[in-house]
């Protein structure tokens, strides 16, 4: 009796261990990411000096005249981020105030999962889209528009981020209790004086977590730039020519036959070094923002 | 007086304004599906499933990208579904509240939000030079794998959160187990959202492009990955062979993105009729993710 007891607590523990290795792997995972990516970006560094990086106003790997300048792929990450963020906050928080606070119970079942494969359509069928239908729209009403451009790029992802910013703003809304509405609406408050006034204040560092992640998503989106921005790194902020962002860029020399060790191949690194600095401060802000409104109000 | 009226006015118009707001990008995921369907519908047919891609756009087909799909797909369940759902099992119910657990939380937090294009980096750093696995299925599956584990890690856990507590406690009651409790009441009472969770990773997996191209997976592959099972005439008859792990692959958003990149006008046929073909399977697989959560509403 005493030995089986002693089995079954080994096969316990042992399980236990497992199921541990399984979330270790995350861990792990992050830890082989920044490996990966300081071991090349090491070796990019001893050619090219940190200063040239961050200043260089220009981006040139693969001509004899090397330039190894990030600052035109940022402003081409930026230019398309700001674009996208421009149609999807507003977009989305107007529609998740509406789905808060004005739709009733049915249609926010029946709408939020509708809105869920807005963001589920693959990006490259979205980068086709911006490429070979909104450019050309566009065409019809900016004469001066290239075939490639930030402008589509970025209205394109805008779109693909609607949900994201209102999902996760409604749920941010829709955790902030009854009580303060009644409280507004006994005092004669109207519904648009309350969900302006008093549950988007409420919601506020639940609303910012989501427009951050919406941020950290525009930048790493990497499809429809590829596709549809063009591959030429610009310093500028001109959203009618083709430029390039780190993504598109990460993209294109993966495209060609790049020899191991080269400095072409480590820039693929540095451009993930860079991208992975960037959105994972903006995760981390977001997560700890969210993780706030939800202590306060759960 | 005319200023409640006003107030009335502006919550009529901010009720078209959100209705506006919220049914923008559904119109535009209509128009965007016409458009496909306008351009490559003429494409779809037999000979599109049965061909290889071709330097004529008319004979172009999707044969090695769709059979490339499958078996990325297979792959990336492998390994992605046990150690997600174990992953999930251990943060719900085993890890206690410290610091160790909420440094992991924060991680998979993280891991959900890094862009799929430097899990393609990661690949390219690890298993395709450090493993030396190639370009071949073995290594765009795990990347995909890696890719979709927080998805599922966070769909268990919110799975086996829903799970009443007192049906664990009856379970111990019984005399049951920790791990009998877990696998035999709790996870089949979860089970339901957990496979909600899967398939909706499954179907991101599907049309991931980036970060299988980063490990350089757009060449031409005029051929298959070795099929797992293959018969002969002589004995034993049944050859069974993992060869096809380590063949070179491509898949279905590849080979768009490659025709999406041709200048030819017939190429561009060609990937709107591959966009149908991707669209119709995330679509479904949502579908039947969006049928799933609805039948599991259970109220307990």
């Amino acid at each position: 009796m005493l030995k089986k007891n002693n089995i079954v607590k080994f096969k316990e523990m042992l399980i236990e261990r497992l199921l541990l290795c399984c979330s270790l792997l995350s861990v792990f995972t992050t830890a082989a990411i920044i490996y990966v990516l300081l071991s090349e970006s090491i070796g990019f560094f001893k050619e090219v000096r940190i200063i040239d990086f961050l200043t260089d106003t220009q981006w040139t790997p693969m001509f004899t005249n090397k330039h190894f300048g990030i600052l035109p792929l940022l402003c081409g990450t930026l230019v398309t981020t700001l674009i996208a963020i421009g149609v999807a906050v507003p977009a989305g928080l107007i529609s998740a105030i509406y789905l808060s606070e004005y739709a009733t119970d049915k249609m926010r079942h029946i709408i939020k999962p509708l809105l869920e494969i807005l963001a589920a359509v693959p990006t490259v069928v979205y980068g086709y889209f911006a490429l070979l239908f909104v450019t050309p729209l566009l065409k019809q009403f900016i004469p001066g528009l290239s075939g490639f451009n930030a402008l589509s790029a970025g209205l394109v992802m805008g779109i693909m981020i609607i949900p994201l910013v209102s999902s996760l703003s409604e749920d941010a809304m829709h955790a902030v209790p009854m009580g303060l509405r009644e409280g507004a609406y006994a005092l004669g408050s109207r519904k648009i004086q309350v969900a302006f006034k008093i549950v988007f204040p409420a919601a506020l560092s639940g609303i910012t977590a989501a427009v951050i992640l919406a941020v950290s998503r525009a930048i790493g989106e990497t499809m429809i730039v590829a596709i549809a921005a063009g591959q030429q790194p610009k310093f500028t902020m001109n959203p009618l020519v083709p430029i390039e962002t780190i993504t598109a860029y990460i993209v294109q020399i993966s495209l060609g036959d790049t020899p191991h060790g080269t400095l072409e191949y480590q820039t693929i690194f540095v451009c993930g070094m860079t991208l992975f600095v960037l959105t994972f401060v903006l995760n981390v802000i977001s997560f700890k923002l969210k993780r706030r409104f939800q202590e306060i109000y759960e | 007086m005319s200023s409640r009226k006003l107030d009335r006015n502006m919550d009529a118009a901010f009720k078209i304004a959100g209705l506006a707001a919220t049914f923008f990008g559904l119109l535009v995921l209509v128009v965007l599906v016409i458009d496909v369907f306008m351009d490559g519908f003429h494409r779809i047919g037999w000979d599109f499933f049965t061909s290889y891609p071709s330097r004529k756009p008319e004979q172009a087909g999707i044969l090695s990208a769709w059979v490339g799909t499958i078996w990325i797909m297979i792959t990336t369940a492998i390994f992605a579904i046990p150690l997600g759902i174990g992953s999930g099992i251990y943060l719900e119910e085993y890890a206690r509240r410290n610091r160790f657990t909420d440094f992991i939380e924060i991680n998979i937090a993280n891991l959900a939000g890094v862009p799929s294009v430097i899990y393609g980096i990661l690949g390219l750093g690890l298993f395709v030079r450090m493993m030396h696995l190639d370009r071949s299925v073995l290594a765009g599956g795990l990347i995909l794998a890696l890719l979709v584990l927080p998805v599922i890690i966070l769909s268990t856990r919110e799975a086996l959160r829903s799970v009443p507590s007192s049906i664990r406690e009856a379970s111990y009651a019984l005399g049951a187990t920790k791990w009998q409790t877990i696998r035999h009441q709790v996870l089949p009472a979860g089970f339901g959202s957990i496979l909600t969770g899967i398939i909706l990773a499954m179907s991101r997996a599907v049309g991931e492009t980036a970060p299988l191209i980063t490990i350089g997976a757009l060449t031409y592959i005029p051929f298959l990955p070795t099929s797992p099972v293959s018969l002969s005439q002589q004995s034993p008859y049944v050859h069974l062979s993992l060869q096809g792990f380590f063949d070179p692959f491509t898949v279905l958003p590849i080979q768009i993105f490659n025709w999406v990149s041709r200048p030819q006008k017939g190429f561009l046929a060609d990937a709107a009729g591959g966009i149908i073909v991707l669209l119709a399977i995330t679509l479904f697989m949502n579908g039947a993710a969006i049928y799933l959560r609805y039948k599991n509403q259970k109220r307990w």
